[in-house]
């Protein structure tokens, strides 16, 4: 593991070392817990009244043009992380500075726009 | 002499590097690992009964003291009435999404901690390694990249349930996680900034001594936490791992006030529940171990210890990060004791309309600031930009203001007329409103009529 993925082949021994952990809680508790269902313990429980109609009921779901914003915030991020690493070394400096400024000038600009529009509001 | 060159081996301290990383032995690495897990499962049992216990006392009450000495084994209890408790599994729910989404809630809050760096090089059976399982060049994306796939675990399991309150939680959480992940992510940019690396282990390296700030002729020492040095930042950051983790005063996706147990409703009191819980904990843990590796100084120890030479050497700096854990927990336990919940939308308006854009105007800041500090920049030009930036930010401030405060009286004249208009006629509202010429609405003056009295 002497190689560039090495210190990633890590991360992936601890993901397989959870789904093992978690797998084998999961199905000792199915070994070990006692199962007598009846009609009543197999119906949803939602706040404790006997459901109604199906489960998956239409609903207003608001803020979800936060999706988008947060879609151009997430590329925002992706662009602004290397920039702070490489902004103090040798060859960056003011061109780097001002680039940023003008990037982030139209990111501010994207969410004034959105803010003018009242998408932050409880609509 | 021997004490001068005690000081000269421990002033390197061993600082790992990112060449350290992934030459570990196979063994070593699954030591580590299985060591994480445990001690993140322990951390959790305890970390329970610490809270309970903090959080009693705070509302002037004992909380769990019947399981154990002082209570100690109430979570191991319960853990295990939860292995053992039949599992109901409701008829109507999608099976494979249903029994999937605790398992992908819990696993990446674990991976989160594979990067968190807890000491300095040390000497582990014969090995040299750092008190790390890896680090990579993203570390801190990785961080991130595991909180976002949490959130799939919140909505799987909020959309798998088939319940409409699960569902509104499900989708609250998504909603409320996404808003505050970017905000937590911009208050990252000031370290990286100054640290000049996304790797856990760098950032803490950094953070070893402050450096000073050149202003003119006069060197001005700078603290070496970014915790002091970037204020804002941790401020920002602070609030967002409240948001992200879903902790009181941001616990709106299981606010039980008004969508029962919000995505959780459906997952009964059986292991999946424990899973869930146990993934919370552990994210819990993951935010305040992040705040400790980008603000706090990481493993080192705080000023009055780091004064002893062997402070930051061998396995000591794990106790120096256990007593930062702590610390940090215990304000999560404690704006639980003191907080209310926000509303909904409050909570959204202050991601978006606040700490965004506070957050990118700092960055800006801190950018410029950052950028006086280098060689070969014009500091004209730079202090220009800043004004230049500052101006803008100022304008488009007083722009809303001016204009928030118009609506802000045009809604109060609304209300006043509004109210005239109901002391002329109560019943114009449209709401049944008793006669307002009732005697007892009158003073003492009159004589009130009881009722049941003839």
């Amino acid at each position: 593991m002497d190689e560039y993925f090495g210190s990633y082949a890590v991360v992936v021994a601890l993901f397989a070392i959870g789904v093992v952990i978690f797998a084998g809680a999961l199905f000792g508790n199915r070994m070990l817990r006692p199962n007598r269902p009846t009609p009543e313990k197999l119906t949803t429980y939602e706040c404790g009244i006997d459901p109604v109609g199906d489960g998956w009921a239409q609903s207003q779901v608001r803020y979800y043009v936060f999706t988008y914003l947060y879609v151009v915030f997430a590329v925002d991020a992706v662009f602004l992380f290397p920039w702070a690493t490489v902004f103090a070394a040798p060859g960056f400096g003011m061109t780097t500075l001002v680039e940023m400024f003008v990037f982030l000038g139209f990111i501010a600009l994207g969410i004034l726009y959105a803010w003018r529009k009242r998408v932050l509001a409880w609509t | 002499m021997s004490l001068m060159s005690m000081t000269l081996l421990a002033a390197p301290a061993a600082d790992p590097t990112l060449d350290d990383f992934g030459h570990d032995p196979i063994g070593i690495v699954i030591l580590k690992s299985v060591v994480i897990f445990v001690v993140l499962m322990l951390g959790v049992l305890f970390g329970v009964w610490f809270e309970r216990k903090l959080i009693s006392r705070m509302q002037n009450r004992y909380g769990p003291n019947r399981a154990g000495k002082f209570g100690l084994l109430q979570s191991v209890a319960d853990g295990l009435k939860m292995g053992l408790k039949e599992d109901l599994m409701p008829r109507t729910v999608d099976k494979v999404i249903y029994f999937i989404a605790p398992v992908v809630l819990a696993v990446p809050a674990f991976l989160a901690f594979s990067v968190i760096p807890m000491g300095p090089k040390v000497n582990m059976f014969g090995v040299e390694t750092p008190l790390q399982l890896t680090d990579l060049p993203v570390a801190v994306l990785l961080v991130l990249a595991m909180a976002s796939i949490g959130v799939y675990g919140i909505v799987l399991a909020g959309w798998g349930s088939r319940s409409p309150y699960a569902m509104l939680g499900g989708l609250r959480a998504s909603a409320q996680v996404v808003s505050y992940e970017i905000a937590m992510g911009l208050s990252f940019v000031g370290v990286f900034l100054f640290a000049g690396t996304l790797s856990t282990s760098g950032i803490v390296a950094a953070q070893a001594n402050g450096g000073s700030f050149a202003l003119g002729d006069v060197d001005i020492p700078l603290p070496s936490w970014y915790m002091i040095l970037l204020i804002p930042s941790f401020a920002i950051y602070v609030i967002t791992m409240l948001g992200e983790t879903n902790r009181v005063p941001f616990d709106l996706p299981e606010g039980e006030g008004e969508l029962v147990g919000g995505f959780q409703t459906e997952y009964s009191n059986s292991l999946k529940f424990a899973v869930i819980m146990l993934a919370e904990y552990v994210n819990v843990f993951v935010v305040s171990a992040v705040s400790i590796t980008l603000f706090m100084g990481g493993w080192r120890a705080p000023w009055p210890i780091s004064m002893w030479d062997g402070a930051n050497t061998g396995y000591w700096p794990l106790l120096w990060f256990f007593l930062k854990m702590v610390l940090v927990f215990s304000f999560f336990i404690w704006a639980r004791a003191s907080l209310p919940r926000v509303r909904y939308d409050q909570l959204m308006s202050l991601g978006w309309k606040i700490l965004i854009p506070a957050n990118l105007a700092w960055i800006l800041l801190v950018a410029t600031m950052r950028a006086m500090r280098l060689d070969g920049v014009n500091q004209t030009v730079v202090l220009i930009l800043g004004a230049v930036v500052l101006a803008g930010a100022l304008a488009i401030w007083l722009r809303f203001d001016t204009t928030l405060q118009r609506r802000r009286e045009a809604k109060a004249a609304q209300v006043e007329a509004e109210f005239e208009q109901l002391q002329a006629e109560p019943t114009a509202g449209g709401f049944p409103v008793p006669p307002l010429d009732l005697p007892h609405y009158h003073g003492v003056g009159r004589k009130e009529v009881p009722s049941g009295t003839n």
